[in-house]
């Protein structure tokens, strides 16, 4: 399978949980195609279906409509013995890192290695080698008590690379870390995506952990996907009420509403600047073309797959006259934006 | 304390260790596998079954209610079967067995579910086949917690053990039943009570040891 084919396919994939309150719609119409090699990033806010959504990709959760169709073919169509020979293909990592507390750390990253019936001299190889890669060979006599969480964590992706899967799902991988240590995990992430080849699928409710490291996105809101596409574009450009939330507020899920709006009713725009207008001083530009005075309300800028791209949220004047001159200045020169409210 | 008294005292304190260790070794052989059934078979668990986790449940509950000097005289037949005699340390094994069996499947039980379900999810990640599951994540994880209600569970038998005397079984309990209550001798009563003690204290302690040493989630 060549880089850029689809490694795995979602189509019209649903999970209704039968509880006895009755059944709870977790996923409905999910519809996604993974490209191997890629960085595909889900976010939503907590309860929205996401960590489902995960567990179907491997068949910890059996969808109850619609397939999961990894390399070609679907999950549902195979064995149990079968389905488990292809887990081995997709590595998981967990939020709260689910390391096997009694085995030292080459213990537990050989345990995949021994349940697939690896020799054991080869796995202990192997473990060495993948403990090197994470940085924590000097450790593998330490048990995962002795261990701070970024440790932990670094050790539960060398365990879920053991058995060379094509897939690492990273269930909320960064969500119990600090953000120093989360963004030496995203670092990471990103290099065993670019060495290594393997194709990441992180879920988190952090859009900072989406722009850190994903090539794309796809937002999950009420076991829907509200929208899918290029980070890039989604930021750019969101579509959805979700999509929005997501990006205009502090970029984490769960707290959604940006606490930088006034109490002033006048209109507000958002102004997107992509990677090449970042580089041009547009609001100077703006503020002596058109003589008027503008209210910054809210103002950053995200490295997005390499590129400086930032937003700003701006206050036009009361006069309607003074306004249109703003809109028509961006408008004619080329600039994204958009009204707010 | 004259020599003959010493060595009945040794005797029968052989006696006593010889059914507590006899009884805990095959009430273990029946109640890990019962345990283990137990967690699988939840409805959390790894193959929820809840025909078979109620009916079994009932059936360990049953055994566990009935008083074990009843159990005792109940399954004298089945003890006659088995090992060819009512009388004597061996005639107290079976319903030792049959008494213990239930409670430590209770035990393992919970020392099981102990095991946090995010580890079972990651070893399924992981490809791992039920079987895998529970003879490398369930046992060994819970290790330090089995050997815990394993100190419970041995002295427990230890106790239950004293009550053979009732039923001409032997050990310490009989020497305290026969010689110190039936014939008023309240020293030789004590005596046999205060062994009872300090082997309680032992097991007790020798298995907490072995919990602690092995548990890697200590930090040394």
């Amino acid at each position: 399978m060549a880089k850029g084919d689809n490694i795995i396919q979602l189509v019209n994939m649903g999970k209704t949980f039968h509880t006895s309150s009755g059944d709870v719609l977790a996923l409905d119409d999910i519809n996604l195609d993974i490209k191997e090699g890629s960085v595909q990033g889900i976010i939503g806010l907590s309860g929205a279906g996401k960590s489902t959504l995960v567990r179907c990709i491997n068949y910890l959760e059996i969808p109850t409509s619609g397939k999961v169709i990894f390399e070609g073919k679907s999950l549902g169509d195979l064995s149990d013995r079968e389905v488990r020979e292809a887990r081995r293909n997709m590595g998981m990592i967990f939020q709260q890192f689910n390391l096997l507390d009694q085995r030292n750390l080459l213990a537990n990253v050989t345990f995949p290695l021994e349940i697939a019936g690896e020799d054991k001299k080869k796995a202990k190889e192997r473990a060495l080698e993948l403990l090197r890669l994470v940085g924590l060979e000097d450790r593998y006599k330490n048990y995962p008590a002795q261990l701070s969480g970024g440790q932990k964590q670094r050790v539960a992706i060398a365990r879920a690379l053991a058995t060379n899967p094509k897939v690492l799902l990273c269930d909320e991988a960064t969500s119990a870390l600090d953000p120093k240590t989360t963004a030496q995990i995203l670092e990471l992430l990103k290099k065993i995506n670019q060495e290594l080849g393997v194709t990441v699928i992180v879920i988190t409710h952090q859009m900072s952990v989406i722009e850190a490291i994903c090539d794309s996105v796809a937002i999950i809101d009420h076991s829907h996907i509200a929208e899918s596409g290029p980070v890039s574009e989604v930021f750019n450009n969101p579509k959805t009420e979700i999509g929005k939330r997501l990006i205009l507020g502090d970029g984490d899920a769960d707290s959604v509403k940006p606490v930088i709006f006034g109490e002033s009713s006048n209109s507000k725009i958002r102004i997107v600047f992509d990677g090449h207008s970042a580089h041009q001083p547009i609001l100077a530009d703006l503020i002596l073309s058109c003589k008027v005075p503008v209210n910054i309300l809210f103002a950053n800028t995200k490295e997005v797959e390499g590129q400086a791209v930032g937003q700003m949220i701006i206050e036009l004047p009361d006069n309607r006259e003074d306004a249109d001159k703003i809109t028509q200045y961006l408008r004619s020169n080329n600039i994204i934006f958009e009204e707010v409210d | 304390m004259d020599a003959a008294s010493i060595s009945m005292y040794l005797e029968e304190t052989w006696a006593t260790i010889y059914m507590t260790l006899i009884s805990s070794a095959i009430s273990y052989l029946i109640g890990i596998p019962l345990g283990v059934v137990l967690v699988v078979t939840d409805k959390d668990g790894i193959a929820p079954c809840s025909s078979v986790h109620t009916v079994l449940g009932v059936i360990i509950n049953i055994f566990r209610s009935i008083p074990f000097l009843i159990l005792l005289v109940m399954v004298l037949p089945l003890t006659k079967l088995l090992v060819g005699t009512t009388l004597g340390p061996k005639a107290i094994i079976p319903p030792l067995i049959i008494a213990s069996a239930p409670y430590i499947g209770r035990m393992v039980e919970s020392s099981l579910k102990e095991v946090s379900s995010g580890v079972i999810e990651a070893a399924k990640s992981m490809g791992a086949s039920n079987w895998q599951i529970i003879y490398k994540v369930l046992i060994p994880e819970a290790k330090p917690s089995l050997l815990v209600g394993a100190a419970i569970c041995i002295t427990t038998i230890l106790s239950y053990s004293a009550m053979a005397g009732f039923v001409g079984g032997g050990g310490l309990g009989a020497i305290a039943l026969n010689y110190g209550y039936y014939r008023y001798k309240t020293d030789i009563m004590m005596v046999a009570v205060v062994v009872l003690v300090v082997l309680v204290q032992i097991i007790q302690e020798i298995w907490m040891r072995l919990s602690r040493a092995t548990d890697k989630r200590v930090r040394n």
